[in-house]
């Protein structure tokens, strides 16, 4: 397993060295945006692996809520939290390409606020997760899982509707795509997809790692508490 | 099935009863409406053209504050008196608790905003121009929205440390959509600019779904274990 | 040119936040495994 964890790193460095050079040297400028459009090759692959990444979590999620495995719930940590930080940078990225471009730094854009907003459900669910330390932390995070899920495209569809009333600037490539450029987009999109699943693994085992520390620990409290009890029982008990 | 409506509105009329009786929560709740309007008031002084576009937004965030506070105190006298621990080993169905917790809290609420809407008519020279009678499904739809996903996130923050931010941290994100469809439908309906249709069933497609999943998710929160 | 400006922040900004939440990563496995060895020993 570990082998090919190393393996799978070196591919996805390869992946993502190889797709850095394209997006910034092999691929064509673009005419009307200019250079700053290059952004786009690393905006919307770390959308895409966010919104991936989320809907691990939901399944992971609901995996657990039916069958409640140790090992969903860890994959439903992980996956939030990982996909948290992707869609950190999208937020990021978006107004840095938005300002140059467009003059404006944010926009009611359909696509930019449907991913503020999962980042703030997100971002709520790992609240939930560390301000809630027990037995029934896994069932109610999955609880909120399933409610962000419900909320997604409810938001999607009012923005929409907003944005058909209240007319905004566009955030998007706009027009077709040159063959060299699509080829940087690709190359990104699985670059930062096994990148994604990368961290998302390592994350998901550390989470178990934690776990079988946590499960070490109480053993040796309880082993160090049967101690004294050992030592009390001669004075319980009349037959020894 | 009787049993369920019966249980329900038990809990219903006992809550009522007892808030009723106190009368603590209500009046610091009225007074801290009536504060939030004023300081509105201060703090955005718009004419009476602005005051249309914006007071949509206004009202809806100062009936939001109010309503995260009285939220917050839904399940403090279930947990005071270990009432969940009984719920929790009888065969009691869970969601006539969740139904009866909700309505009590949207009976408070609207009582609320009963209060505080008269007062914003007076501060903000509020006119209707287009069919204000749509106000009504739009505060009706809209309050319940809140509340009863309100509730249910109260429930599940009893678990956690910092109940009291926790509640609307978690509330605050989901509700987005039905605070925008709020927020909209009165912006329209006071500026008479456009029909408030979409809105209205935005807001009452949120509540189906989320009322829907409350119902179908308190045991699951109440029996977590 | 303003403009490179924007695209280079972009970039940096990315790699910047990847490697600081790796760094977190690798912090938290050697602290555990440091909390496993210490267990390993106290046994």
């Amino acid at each position: 397993m570990k082998r090919a964890f190393s393996i799978f790193s070196v591919i996805t460095a390869v992946l993502l060295v190889y797709g850095l050079y394209q997006a910034l040297v092999g691929a064509p400028t673009e005419r009307t945006m200019g250079d700053v459009q290059r952004i786009f090759y690393y905006h919307v692959p770390s959308a895409w692996t966010a919104f991936c990444l989320f809907l691990t979590n939901l399944v992971a999620s609901i995996i657990y809520l039916i069958r409640k495995s140790a090992w969903a719930d860890a994959l439903a940590v992980a996956a939030a939290e990982v996909g948290v930080v992707f869609c950190t940078i999208v937020l990021i990225t978006g107004p840095i390409w938005a300002r140059p471009v467009w003059g404006i730094w944010w926009t009611w854009d359909v696509r930019l606020t449907t991913t503020l907003v999962l980042w703030l459900i997100y971002v709520s669910y790992l609240v939930l997760r560390r301000f809630s330390d027990t037995a029934q932390t896994p069932i109610l995070a999955a609880v909120l899982a399933i409610f962000g899920a419900l909320d997604v495209p409810l938001v999607y569809f009012s923005i929409w509707f907003f944005r058909t009333q209240h007319p905004q600037p566009v955030m998007g490539r706009g027009g077709s795509l040159d063959p060299r450029m699509l080829h940087a987009f690709l190359i990104n999109l699985l670059a930062f997809s096994c990148f994604g699943a990368m961290v998302c693994w390592a994350r998901f085992r550390l989470e178990q790692l934690k776990r079988d520390v946590d499960q070490a620990h109480a053993m040796e409290s309880l082993a160090g508490a049967s101690e004294p009890a050992k030592a009390s029982l001669p004075l319980s008990r009349s037959s020894r | 099935m009787n049993s369920f409506w019966d249980l329900m509105l038990a809990t219903l009329v006992k809550d009522i009863r007892l808030e009723w009786r106190s009368k603590d929560a209500l009046n610091s709740m009225l007074f801290f409406s009536l504060l939030v309007v004023v300081i509105f008031s201060f703090s955005f002084d718009p004419n009476a053209e602005e005051s249309r576009q914006i007071a949509g937004g206004l009202v809806w965030v100062a009936f939001l504050f109010a309503s995260v506070v009285a939220l917050n105190q839904t399940w403090a006298r279930e947990l005071r008196n270990q009432v969940l621990d009984a719920y929790r080993v009888s065969p009691a169905p869970a969601n006539a608790l969740f139904l009866a917790k909700a309505l009590g809290n949207f009976i408070f609420v609207i009582l609320l905003e009963a209060v505080m809407t008269p007062l914003f008519i007076v501060f903000y020279n509020l006119r209707a121009l287009g069919p204000a009678w749509q106000l009504i499904p739009v505060g009706v739809l809209g309050t319940w929205a809140l509340v009863v996903n309100g509730t249910f996130f109260a429930a599940l923050s009893l678990r956690t440390r910092s109940r009291e931010i926790m509640l609307p941290l978690l509330l605050f994100p989901i509700s987005i959509p039905a605070i925008q469809g709020m927020v909209e439908a009165t912006r329209i309906l006071l500026a008479g600019d456009g029909s408030a249709r979409f809105w209205i069933v935005l807001l009452l497609t949120y509540d189906v779904v989320f009322t829907t999943a409350c119902l179908g998710l308190f045991g699951t929160i109440l029996h977590a274990e | 040119m303003n403009a490179l400006a924007f695209l280079f922040a972009a970039y940096i900004a990315t790699w910047v936040i990847h490697a600081f939440y790796l760094g977190t990563l690798v912090r938290r496995f050697s602290k555990l495994r440091q909390q496993m060895k210490e267990l390993g020993k106290g046994k």
